[in-house]
């Protein structure tokens, strides 16, 4: 404990704490998240390299699915382009909010522009949620301790998935692939700074079905976006009330 | 032209690159850019976590409605069920979310053993 108690203001040490809160949880969280994916990318063809490649340029999830179900259509260059635009735009607001909660006035803008190729979903939910207990000037060490490990873990894991995943047992395969969005709600939910990011939650799963039903192509978009709408001006509305 | 058309070994990789890698980054770049530009403590930024937490729940409530593989076996409201017995044991057990996944996954594989 003296040695940590002496060397806890370097980057060094915050960037390990990154990595050890990785440790915190289960490699079989990853794997969840894995066993749908790869399986998908084999059997639209896609080789081991080539899978690992995708994970690698890409990395977040929805964005590598959407890529390869243009593929398994046989969609062209740009209909797949164009597909894959649609569905990273999340990452635009991602991005914007996580930025301010890393940044003091000597980070350096190559540094942010590095680290926000790893802003994906769970990487984002952890760093939310665990920010609170790190220092400002660490916290882009922090965070590329534990995203440069989360995507190496993943990258190894593949390798392991891609051989299994047709092997697995159906009841095996369903418990792995429904921890992803379980641990995406709690964390989600638990990292949230305010109620209107409460509500958006709300509202962005209540409106999913609709947006499916009536706008299949672009309902991550219309859900997510008309609920955070719908949430912030709920919450501003709540505020003024209670001002009053 | 699709990702079958050249029959090289770097054709798939330049197609993941454009298809995939462009349209991915190009919007966690203009983020960065964007996020120079925002007052920290502004409103705007309220707003834009709303939006941000709004897409990511949407992404979530695909993964459960309707999703891939083995999981697509289990009827919707055993999915559904599970999440919220999951949720109520996450949210009064002092907000553990290795507690709320495990009675998560207790309520969906008893579900798909007997059948139900």
């Amino acid at each position: 404990m003296q040695l940590f108690s002496t060397i806890s203001d370097t980057n060094a040490h915050w960037f390990l704490r990154g990595v050890v809160c990785l440790a915190s949880i289960p490699a079989i969280i990853l794997m969840g998240a894995f066993v749908g994916f790869v399986g998908l990318a084999r059997d639209a063809g896609f080789t081991l390299a080539q899978t690992e490649f995708m994970v690698f340029t890409i990395w977040a999830l929805p964005s590598k699915v959407v890529l390869i179900g243009a593929v398994l259509a046989k969609s062209s260059l740009v209909a797949t382009f164009i597909a894959v635009c649609l569905s990273s735009f999340r990452l635009l607001p991602m991005v914007v909010a996580i930025v301010p909660e890393m940044k003091t006035d000597k980070t350096r803008k190559s540094t942010l522009y590095a680290l926000s190729h790893f802003v994906a979903v769970t990487g984002w939910v952890m760093a939310f949620d665990r920010f609170p207990k790190v220092p400002r000037a660490h916290r882009t060490s922090f965070f590329a301790g534990l995203v440069f490990v989360l995507l190496a873990s993943n990258m190894a894991l593949a390798v392991v998935v891609y051989q299994i995943a047709d092997d697995l047992p159906p009841l095996v395969s369903a418990a792995l692939i429904f921890i992803t969005p379980l641990y995406f709600t709690f964390s989600l939910w638990g990292s949230a700074r305010n109620s209107s990011a409460h509500y958006a939650m709300i509202a962005g799963l209540a409106l999913t079905p609709l947006f499916h039903h009536y706008l299949p192509q672009v309902d991550i978009l219309g859900a997510g976006i008309t609920g955070g709408l719908l949430a912030y001006f709920t919450a501003r509305v709540m505020r003024r009330k209670a001002a009053q | 032209m699709t990702i079958a058309s050249y029959d090289t070994w770097w054709w798939p990789y330049l197609f993941i690159l454009i298809a995939g890698w462009l349209p991915t980054n190009m919007w966690r770049y203009l983020g960065v850019y964007l996020a120079g530009t925002i007052d920290e403590n502004s409103e705007t930024l309220v707003f834009v976590r709303a939006v941000a937490t709004g897409l990511m729940a949407a992404v979530i409530a695909k993964l459960v409605l309707y999703p891939e593989g083995a999981l697509a076996a289990s009827p919707v409201w055993l999915r559904l069920g599970a999440m919220g017995i999951g949720f109520t044991s996450y949210y009064f057990t002092g907000k553990k979310v290795y507690i709320g996944v495990a009675f998560a996954e207790l309520v969906l594989i008893a579900g798909m053993l007997f059948g139900i």
